[in-house]
């Protein structure tokens, strides 16, 4: 069966459409792509809103993007807006005006939303994928307005940054000034290594990097254009070099003309050419991976997975738990203690699950908090819970949707202090596409969480790994944990009862522990 | 252009387009002058020359005139300045009217008299009887639809229109002073021009006589017109007798009849002296696109401003009353230098009527009719022959239909989501737009560019677009600034294993009847590649941005210009490295700097460049150090010289392309145009052979000379090769072998074969 799929990309300067064909057979072909140049980013960034005039144009356009899907007879789409809606202050108003004169339904998606978009499109071509992450990869994202870098350890993604780095950004500043190419040029590497050197002291270390993957308008334009007939989509550091050094000498109108683009394009080559030059320099990285990816292709893959049209062989839950394990490690926790939480956390999740209703997703989310129960006492020993909702709340976590970030983050919170029953709330709106389980009652889920990661606390309260081998059983209203430890489990055994309380209340169950009597 | 050679790029290595479009324009002349065309062949050639020369003027010229109004004193490719080019292209004009003039006074009149058609040049020769007719004939068709006109102080001089025929009387008040007044009256466009006279019924003839009219061209008529017979064949059967020559048919023309009569359109005057004239007003208008609010509103705006237009042009009889002439010259404000003065009728296009009469088909070139596409010649339907491979069409030796047939079985199957198509000159019942309008009527996806600036059709394609709309298409009305010249048809279709894209590219407009008279080319694919592309372009029509990348086609005016530049640049690299290296290029026109100066340098480096270039070329050929290794070749026949064709040694690996795009600036820079590779080998073949023939064409083939005069090819001890007609013999050949291996004539093949069910 083949699916006619519409992605509709809402982006800062761009609209635009891709019509897809998706089925279980094939995979993901892209049938059609239309693209609409309108700067909404220029209005929000200037005037925090969104003018009436692009609202207008907006409209028609997607009025326009309708027709065409309907020439598609496309059976289901998904349009997604970013950055400029995102932090337009009129957003409410202008989806809705869009809902009501086109019909579509487009939702805001957050920065770590969209890459995991971007990431998910990476990843569907899979063989190129699975081949350059089995070295030291980076993701490298430069877009108009910032970049992001995301790092893999082995074949995980385990980081992300965003950096104020954009092609546009630059652009902007290397304009304002009458500068000599010398200067020009010693200006913009300056400011690309000013962020880039901070980067690489915080989160590159001695990260062994051999790839870039390097995705975003900029380099597509740039690398499409240059010398067709030798066009790839891997190139070594040797010709990135050899491109900015060539591009370097241009002057603009040589640069329009080289790569056939207007002015506006053409002033964005060289600090694009500039900030891949000194990423790979920086990294190490010896090889440039460019798999073309658009926005759309990206939405496309993620609606495919999520009607199971396609698997991907690449598991997105694993790089958010290693990730969150890196963090962890970055925060100086005890791993060992760590790694006993998560693992008691998650049998208690699963012998459990007949009670608490909760799926494969909120198993994650627990996996996560469990992982950064104590993150927050690198900062301080006293308020560690409040400092690890901070440090959580402000950690890009690439494949968590804002939502299970806030979840994971109340949960951190709140497993120590007391939970505040009318308090705890989520304030960003589930998708309706989400996963989790019950999206209306988050606070339930919180609560719910809260009391299994209590308990798994408990059950390591000596942080000495005492119940690593324990199992867990319900009998009738107990729960009981039976441990083969012979020590002394006083310490566990008292905290366990103190958390029982919570754990009763929510669940209508005790935990029990038991210590297994040496015949 | 910076590292070409200057001589390259030198004036005086080039020739200005103007006077290389006369040249043209004689190379036509040429063919009504040749003995060994069928004469009514000939008649057409002479009415081309003339309707060419009509266009020419209102556009060019008037375009010139436009500059040194302006004072734009900027050089042409040619180095030449505005007023220098009308002065060169003045005189070359008169000296062509001259022998349009020699060869029908001298070649074609007697030709014609003596294969029994006279035709009768001033009404004083008629006999007594043919005046008795044509008075008759005046009295009941012309004189109730004339509006005579008179000037004197109370009434101005009168609006003439452009184009149109009419005639000037100097008369005189009866019972005035002896003033001379100016009088006219316009030769009315609606009754025909040519009016034949009865014969004598005791010589054969059947007493016939009437109006001749005539369609455009070879579709042509005799028809009885507006006074067939009923009361001229009494007085001429009678009156008769006295008819002395032996010709079956005679024929006068209508503003003779007229001039005859004259006195009785002006009754109270007596008339001294009465001459036909004609006049040519500036029709080409720039549209301020801009400020245009809706561009449908502008042209129609302009076309109604067109007549009023400044006189570029007054042709008037030779022997003409010089103050007649004085008048004229005065009120329509002309310099000398644009006076005509014409030995023979005016506006010789009613040859064209001519060569529709009937019963002269042993003087014309038979008719031929395009033979079916091998591919097509099966019950599968059109979308299983092209999944089977591409298909090339080669107009007008193939017959057009698939191309119709495409769009026709489009909107019939249920199978089709959108139909997308450009149409720039339709034809007037073309069922194409039938079938894009049934397509929107069965719930179809229709988007359809309609060019509105094709010259001179607006009025045209206005119409089509408004049906098109109102069946429920998407009608894109052009593009602002640009001209929408490229020739696609894109079919999306669903089928079992996903979206299939079927795609036409021609180098020839959509226009079924043109399609018999112009050669051209076209490629039917289902190639996913070309599909994307075609999907690409018009999302581009529609105002979306450009895709990342192209992958087979080239388009203006973005990407072709430098394409084309650095495949002539492939092959000059290819020389210098002592490869083979080899351009065959065929094409309506070449005047664009950038390439020719590129070619001037690739001939330099060694790379044999054949062209086959129908019209104006502004490329010197031949010329040592500079075009030693161009050859430009020219042909003039029955069918127009349409397709463009473009082939690239590329070391031992040619790529052909065709596209609808000629090598001119206006092509390159400010048109939407295409151009597509053919890859399929077998297609490939085919269509490197229509270049060869082109080229070794010594019937219909003129050479550029060095000194830039064209000359044909001497065909002593020659095979001769006429493409045109090889082609023609190819096509019936190929459609014969073809529907051979198809016979299923149970007589051929001795074997029974059950039906399929039928669907």
């Amino acid at each position: 069966m083949v699916r006619t799929f519409a992605a509709i990309d809402v982006g800062s300067f761009e609209l635009e459409l891709g019509i897809y064909e998706i089925s279980d057979k094939t995979g993901i072909r892209s049938i059609d792509h239309v693209k609409h140049v309108i700067a909404l980013g220029r209005d929000t960034y200037n005037g925090g809103k969104i003018g009436y005039h692009l609202v207008e144009e907006m409209c028609e356009v997607l009025a326009d993007f309708v027709c065409i899907m309907k020439e598609y007879q496309v059976e289901d789409y998904r349009a997604y807006a970013t950055s400029a809606m995102r932090e337009a202050k009129n957003s409410q108003i202008v989806l809705d005006q869009i809902k009501v004169r086109t019909g579509l339904e487009v939702r805001v998606i957050s920065n770590s939303e969209q890459r995991f978009i971007s990431y998910k499109a990476i990843a569907a071509k899979d063989a190129e994928f699975q081949k350059t992450i089995q070295k030291g990869t980076a993701i490298v994202d430069v877009g108009f307005g910032s970049m992001q870098v995301s790092l893999f350890d082995r074949d995980a993604l385990v980081s992300t940054q965003n950096l104020p780095l954009g092609v546009l950004r630059l652009r902007e500043i290397l304009a304002h000034e009458h500068l000599t190419k010398e200067v020009e040029q010693l200006l913009l590497t300056e400011m690309v290594d000013n962020e880039l050197v901070t980067f690489r002291k915080m989160y590159l270390k001695d990260r062994d990097i051999k790839n870039l993957i390097a995705i975003g308008e900029p380099i597509l334009i740039l690398y499409s254009r240059f010398d067709e007939e030798k066009r790839k989509d891997r190139v070594s550091i040797a010709e990135v070099n050899a491109v900015y050094d060539s591009l370097s000498r241009m002057t603009m109108d040589q640069i329009e003309e080289t790569f056939d683009v207007n002015g506006e394009y053409a002033a964005m080559m060289l600090p694009t050419a500039s900030i891949y030059k000194r990423m790979m320099e920086m990294t190490g990285a010896e090889n440039m991976w460019l798999p073309g990816i658009m926005m759309t292709d990206g939405i496309a893959a993620d609606y495919a997975e999520a009607k199971k049209l396609l698997k991907f062989n690449h598991s997105f839950s694993n790089d958010i738990i290693v990730t969150s394990r890196n963090m962890a490690k970055r925060y100086k926790c005890h791993m060992p203690h760590i790694q006993a939480v998560e693992q008691a956390a998650l049998q208690v999740f699963d012998c459990l699950k007949k009670y608490h209703g909760m799926k494969e997703r909120e198993r994650l989310l627990l996996q996560i908090a469990a992982d950064l129960h104590s993150c927050g006492k690198f900062v301080t020993m006293r308020d560690a819970t409040e400092c690890a909702y901070n440090l959580i709340m402000s950690t890009e976590i690439i494949g968590l949707s804002h939502v299970e970030r806030e979840i994971v983050a109340n949960v951190v919170r709140y497993h120590v202090q007391p939970f505040r029953y009318n308090q705890v709330q989520v304030l960003a709106k589930p998708s309706v596409y989400t996963r989790l389980v019950n999206p209306e009652n988050l606070t339930l889920t919180i609560a719910k969480l809260i009391a299994i990661l209590r308990l798994a606390n408990s059950m390591d309260r000596s942080h000495k790994g005492k119940l690593a081998d324990c199992r867990l059983v319900i009998r009738g209203s107990e729960l009981v944990i039976t441990t083969g430890y012979t020590g002394d489990v006083t310490v566990e055994a008292m905290s366990i009862a103190e958390k029982g309380d919570f754990f009763e209340e929510i669940f209508g169950i005790r935990p029990v522990l038991k210590q297994k009597k040496r015949v | 252009m910076t590292e070409l050679d200057k001589n390259y790029t030198d004036p005086k290595n080039y020739v200005n387009r103007e006077l290389s479009w006369l040249e043209f324009d004689y190379r036509i002349l040429n063919e009504a002058r040749d003995k060994s065309i069928p004469l009514f062949e000939r008649l057409k050639f002479l009415s081309i020359t003339a309707s060419n020369l009509d266009e020419f003027f209102m556009v060019r010229v008037a375009s010139l005139k436009d500059m040194v109004h302006a004072r734009y004193k900027k050089p042409d490719i040619a180095g030449l300045r505005p007023e220098e080019q009308l002065e060169l292209i003045g005189e070359k004009t008169h000296d062509l009217v001259n022998l349009q003039y020699s060869t029908y006074n001298r070649s074609l009149v007697p030709a014609l008299k003596q294969q029994g058609l006279e035709i009768i040049c001033e009404h004083e020769e008629l006999t007594e009887a043919q005046a008795a007719y044509v008075d008759h004939y005046f009295r009941e068709n012309v004189y109730p639809v004339l509006t005579p006109m008179a000037v004197d102080s109370s009434r101005p001089f009168p609006l003439i229109r452009n184009k149109s025929l009419n005639i000037a009387a100097l008369v005189q008040k009866k019972d005035g002073d002896g003033e001379l007044e100016f009088a006219m009256v316009q030769v009315p466009a609606v009754l025909p021009r040519i009016v034949e006279l009865p014969v004598d019924e005791e010589r054969g003839g059947a007493g016939k006589a009437g109006a001749v009219s005539g369609g455009a061209g070879k579709a042509g008529a005799v028809s009885g017109g507006a006074g067939k017979g009923e009361a001229a064949s009494g007085d001429a059967g009678k009156g008769g007798a006295a008819i002395e020559s032996e010709c079956a048919r005679k024929v006068i023309l209508l503003e003779e009849i007229i001039e005859r009569n004259i006195h009785t359109l002006f009754l109270n005057y007596n008339i001294v002296s009465a001459h036909p004239f004609r006049i040519m007003r500036n029709a080409d208008f720039t549209l301020d696109e801009e400020e245009a609010v809706d561009l449908l509103e502008e042209i129609q705006k302009q076309l109604k401003k067109r007549q009023w237009g400044e006189v570029i042009r007054l042709e008037v009889e030779e022997k003409v009353d010089r103050r007649l002439l004085k008048i004229l010259k005065k009120e329509l404000e002309v310099g000398n230098e644009d006076i005509y003065e014409i030995s023979g009728p005016l506006d010789l296009t009613f040859l064209m009527k001519m060569y529709g009469m009937k019963e002269f088909d042993e003087l014309k070139t038979p008719s031929y009719t395009p033979q079916p596409v091998p591919a097509l010649m099966n019950d599968d339907d059109i979308f299983t022959n092209i999944r089977r491979g591409d298909i090339f069409l080669h107009h007008p030796y193939q017959t057009f239909d698939p191309v119709v047939n495409l769009v026709q079985k489009a909107a019939r199957d249920p199978n089709v989501l959108a139909i997308k198509q450009t149409l720039y000159r339709v034809s007037g019942h073309s069922p194409i737009v039938a079938a894009l309008a049934e397509a929107a009527e069965n719930g179809k996806q229709v988007s359809v560019l309609v060019e509105l600036k094709a010259r001179f059709d607006e009025e045209n394609n206005i119409n089509w677009a408004k049906k098109l709309e109102k069946a429920g298409c998407h009608v894109i009305y052009g593009l602002v600034g640009l001209k929408t010249h490229c020739k696609i048809t894109l079919v999306v279709r669903r089928e079992e294993d996903g979206i299939r894209r079927y795609v036409h590219l021609g180098t020839g407009n959509y226009n079924d009847s043109t399609a018999r008279l112009y050669t051209d080319c076209g490629l039917m694919t289902c190639h996913p590649l070309i599909g994307e592309d075609a999907t690409a372009v018009f999302n581009m029509l529609s105002g979306y941005s450009e895709p990342p990348t192209w992958n087979k086609l080239a388009l203006a005016p973005l990407w072709l210009r430098s394409k084309c530049i650095k495949m002539i640049r492939r092959e000059t690299r290819r020389a210098r490295e002592g490869r083979p290296a080899h351009i065959m290029a065929k094409m309506n026109s070449l005047c664009d700097k950038e390439v020719i100066a590129n070619l001037y340098e690739a001939s330099c480096a060694g790379v044999k460049i054949e062209l086959v270039i129908r019209g104006i070329c502004c490329l010197k050929a031949g010329v040592p150090g500079l075009s030693e290794n161009i050859t430009v070749h020219s042909i003039v026949g029955n069918f127009l010289e349409h397709a463009r064709i473009f082939y690239f040694e590329n070391d031992g690996s040619p790529e052909v392309y065709m596209g609808s795009a000629d090598w001119m600036p206006r092509n390159l820079d400010k048109r939407v145009e295409i151009m597509f590779p053919v890859e399929d080998p077998e297609l490939k073949k085919q269509v490197i052979h229509i270049l060869e023939v082109q080229l070794a064409d010594n019937v219909k083939a003129h050479v550029l000379q060095p000194d830039g005069t064209y000359e044909k090819i001497d065909k002593r001890g020659k095979v001769l090769v006429a493409a045109q007609e090889q082609f023609c013999a190819e096509a019936i050949a190929a459609a014969q072998k073809q529907s051979e291996k198809e016979s299923t004539d149970v007589h051929d093949t001795r074997v029974f074969v059950p039906a399929e069910p039928q669907e």
